[in-house]
């Protein structure tokens, strides 16, 4: 097999069982090499973007937001402005002389316009370089329009997409701690790392409901200004997802003594352990244990007969998952485990050294694990091991397609709710409709004489 | 006519960014890579936008440049990027883009491709460099992709000897668009130049071998003879005074320019038909007679459906020229032209289009957003919106018809497969706007008719 990786990335692929486990990451790209990170900004705006009723404004050249523009399946079940795109457009002149005037009246503008809960202002490459001082001018606009009006420091250059997730809790933080929390019971948490893609966060809380646990703050899926405020009233935070979140839930932890616990909501499995472990915390009242167990009896029940059809025809059936978070890795191998599909590649655009001594542990041998791939590096896996579907974002989907690779959205774009029990079915519902569909037949891959 | 109001900040752009055109252009062009010298999240966030339209691998390069590249200038970056990008990909040619970043820091991308030609020698297999300064704070990704046209000719194109082909440079239009200039310029018995051509590289075939850069764009070797070409023809009647690859040609090669309107619907079709008769010295082929009387019977037949409906047409300026022309003559009342684009031609462009047509003017402005276009929609009652798909949210609102055309088609599939030039694509036009209408008053009416 030809030398597919460059000389500068062989140790950020590894095969379990071939050596030691050894992984390097949280490198930045390597020049040249087409990755399929994202920036700084990116990160922020995946985590601040579905607050739905505060103004997301991006500062800088058109590029940077129009890309962004209703690009996530975050759903509100109130206001929408968070679909909006919102930008100052910079312009040849605003570089040269600066733009925090624009800046400041644009921001008076839209708030006017749109009466907003609070601002978030993210700041892009450029703005790093003329030096806007987005603090003052942020400072000024919330003084006058009596909201908070936050600066979010995503200059896309100042590392990656992690560096955004912290900027975007910083800037979660300012808020916190500013409403009274005097009504809230003591069996409540915090919803941390849901995004609401597609109304998972809407499954998820009533998971919680019928288990008599108070949901503060959603953050950010569906999420609301004030509930954030108010989010330190929480006993408990539940952090979803490997690294979106987390950093508020320490930057809580050490402020108001919230503790967290990290879960995820994909899978059987993952999402009943998620809800068992939040009950074992409320073990001051049992009833919460009874009830979760009756929860997800009841959710298992309701989709078990569905998955056993599945799961007779995928059995066998080679999996290869790309994703952003490792977390969601881990929860991706264990869902295909539980339809006898084999993980035959894994890898993430953003794990830490834990999560892939993780991920190496919970995979069989001769699985490829890789960390922030690119196109060249994916194509030649699918290739080797001959892989039946593939699970990414939309960058990774015609690459799975042009070599005739079934596929399965797996990323912020996505329509379908692959979350909580419900989630389960959907995803294996994918899986199963892209892999026994009959037009792989033609594909060069499965029939030579095809195609070319 | 309502005076537009002059908001600071911009909504919804109905524009996208330099870079985005150029990475297109470049990928019509024989063994090419896009290569952005930026920070990375532009490129990852370039690449997802085109491919969710062509739903093709899109690998554009980029130079990743962290805060260090920021503060001190991005030139090792840039050199070290070249060096594995030609190392991975094996290219012909790499298409250097400038961002927004770069231009500001003030990286000066011609100096460092000398230095690096110096001090390297060449990079292995000897793969040209072209590179186009593509500052996002000033232009749309229109002017990208013309720039970009304009940058290869200046660099690439040498003196030749005479030759009899034509030189097209059509703009961004889709693949089926490309493959039926191919088809008619082969129908005059002609050699043809189509700088780019996406034809194939943009709407490839299923593989077995992924491809490092996919098959097809211009030869190279033909754009170096550019020169020697008997004339040249670009579309679009909004290019400016700036120097386009037809302008460049004729002044430094003295090959006659003949700058048309993108051919959309009869009359501008008739236009582009007549200069290559004229060009040529042969007749339009029979086959173009008969699709041009099969459209006009078809017009006959379904004249009465759309005269007098109203249309919005956003999008690129030339895009829009075209399709308001087209509509005009099939009797549909344009009211409003939009584009985020500012030649400041499109006014211009749009009468003389629609001049003897059209009794009344449709209010036409350049520098719109989605904002701006709902806002002015308000009140003018439209039967239809033509343009591409994120002019949606806005379709909905008014529940009317959305023609998708132009790019980006993000919300159906085959965006890279809408024919718009010619009489064919004309007849594909007539039969979409019509059924569409007539579609909207049969789901609208209580009988339930199934006939006409
Ligand atoms: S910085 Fe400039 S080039 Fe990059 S995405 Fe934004 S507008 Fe486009
Ligand atoms: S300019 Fe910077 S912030 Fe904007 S998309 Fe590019 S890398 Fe990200």
């Amino acid at each position: 097999m030809e030398a597919i990786a460059l000389k500068d990335r062989e140790n950020q692929i590894h095969r379990k069982g071939e050596k030691p486990f050894e992984i390097v990451c949280d490198k930045d790209s390597l020049a040249g090499a087409v990755s399929q990170r994202a920036c700084v900004f990116c990160g922020s705006r995946v985590v601040l973007y579905p607050i739905a009723d505060a103004l997301h404004l991006v500062h800088g050249p058109i590029g940077c937001a129009v890309y962004t523009w209703d690009i996530r399946g975050a759903l509100s079940s109130g206001p929408e402005l968070h679909r909006l795109s919102f930008s100052t457009d910079l312009q040849e002149m605003d570089v040269i002389f600066g733009a925090e005037k624009k800046l400041e009246n644009a921001l008076l503008e839209l708030i006017d316009r749109h009466q907003p809960k609070a601002a978030f202002v993210y700041s892009t490459c450029i703005v790093g370089i003329i030096g806007d001082d987005l603090e003052a001018v942020c400072r000024k606009v919330a003084d006058i329009t009596k909201i908070p009006v936050i600066p979010v420091q995503s200059e896309g250059f100042k590392g990656n997409k992690r560096s955004g997730y912290k900027a975007a809790c910083n800037a979660m933080f300012r808020l916190i701690g500013t409403a009274d929390t005097s009504n809230v019971s003591k069996h409540s948490i915090n919803i941390l790392g849901d995004f609401n893609l597609a109304g998972e966060i809407w499954m998820i809380r009533d998971y919680f409901k019928r288990m008599g646990v108070e949901v503060v703050a959603n953050i950010t899926g569906d999420g609301r200004i004030d509930d954030i405020c108010r989010a330190h009233g929480a006993a408990l935070n539940v952090v979803q997802c490997s690294g979106a979140t987390m950093d508020l839930a320490n930057m809580m932890e050490e402020k108001y003594g919230i503790p967290s616990i990290r879960v995820s909501y994909f899978g059987i499995e993952d999402m009943s352990e998620a809800l068992y472990d939040v009950a074992r915390f409320f073990k001051d009242d049992p009833e919460i244990m009874t009830r979760a167990s009756q929860v997800i009896q009841e959710e298992v029940q309701k989709i078990y007969p569905e998955l056993q059809k599945y799961k007779k025809a995928l059995a066998g059936k080679k999996a290869a998952i790309y994703v952003g978070g490792s977390f969601k890795a881990f929860s991706l191998v264990k869902a295909f485990r539980l339809v006898d599909m084999n993980v035959v590649m894994v890898g993430s655009q953003t794990g830490t050294p834990e999560d892939y001594r993780e991920l190496d542990d919970i995979t069989d041998p001769g699985t490829i694990i890789v960390d922030d791939s690119n196109p060249l590096e994916l194509t030649s896996f699918l290739k080797e091991k001959d892989v039946d579907i593939f699970v990414g974002g939309v960058k990774e989907r015609p690459i799975a397609y042009k070599l005739g690779v079934g596929f399965c959205d797996h990323n912020h774009e996505r329509k379908e709710a692959l979350a909580g029990f419900t989630g389960m079915v959907n995803f294996v519902r994918e899986v199963y409709s892209s892999v026994m569909s009959p037009v792989w037949r033609f594909v060069p891959r499965k029939n030579r004489n095809s195609g070319e | 006519m309502t005076k537009m109001p002059n908001y600071i900040s911009t909504t919804n752009a109905c524009k996208l960014c330099k870079p985005l055109g150029a990475s297109v252009a470049f990928r019509g062009m024989e063994g090419t890579v896009p290569y952005l010298h930026g920070s990375q999240g532009c490129a990852t966030y370039m690449r997802r936008y085109i491919i969710s339209h062509f739903n093709e691998p899109i690998d554009i390069a980029s130079s990743s440049l962290s805060e260090k590249h920021a503060v001190y200038g991005g030139a090792a970056n840039l050199k070290l990027g070249l060096i594995n990008v030609n190392k991975k990909y094996e290219p012909k040619m790499i298409g250097i883009a400038t961002t927004c970043l770069t231009e500001t820091i003030g990286d000066d991308v011609p100096m460092i491709l000398k230095e690096f030609a110096k001090e390297t020698g060449g990079l292995k297999g000897n793969p040209l460099l072209v590179n186009v300064s593509t500052p996002s704070y000033s232009g749309t990704h229109m002017e990208g992709f013309h720039a970009t046209v304009a940058a290869v000719i200046e660099q690439l194109t040498e003196k030749s000897k005479a030759n009899k082909t034509i030189n097209l440079l059509p703009g961004f239009v889709s693949s089926a668009d490309y493959r039926l200039l191919h088809e008619i310029m082969a129908d005059f018995q002609n050699q043809t130049t189509i700088l780019p051509d996406l034809s194939e590289t943009l709407d490839g075939t299923a593989l077995l071998e992924y491809e490092k850069v996919p098959r097809g764009g211009t030869p190279l070797q033909a754009i170096k003879e550019m020169s020697g070409a008997a004339a040249t023809i670009e579309f679009g009647r909004t290019l400016g005074a700036a120097k386009t690859g037809g302008e460049i040609l004729k002044d430094k090669f003295k090959v006659s320019n003949h700058r048309l309107g993108l051919p959309i619907g009869i009359s501008e079709t008739d236009r582009f038909f007549d200069v290559l008769t004229e060009i040529t010295g042969s007749p339009s082929p029979h086959k173009y007679e008969l699709q041009r009387g099969r459209l006009v019977d078809a017009y006959v037949d379904g004249h009465k459906y759309v005269f007098g409906k109203k249309a919005i047409i956003y999008g690129e300026e030339d895009m829009v020229v075209g399709l308001t022309s087209f509509l005009a003559e099939i009797g549909v009342q344009p009211i409003l032209c939009a584009s985020g684009g500012k030649s400041g031609r499109f006014k211009e462009a749009i009468a003389a289009v629609t001049d003897g047509v059209l009794t009344e003017q449709p209010r036409v402005y350049e520098g719109m957003d989605f904002f701006d276009i709902a806002e002015e929609a308000e009140g003018l009652e439209p039967d239809l919106l033509v343009g591409h798909s994120k002019g949606y949210p806005l379709a909905k609102k008014l529940n009317i018809p959305l023609i998708r055309m132009g790019f980006p088609i993000h919300d159906r599939i085959g965006g890279q497969r809408i024919l718009h030039l010619g009489y064919q694509g004309a007849q594909h036009l007539f039969d979409t706007v019509v059924n569409s209408l007539i579609e909207k008053k049969q789901n609208d009416s209580p009988v339930g008719y199934s006939y006409m």
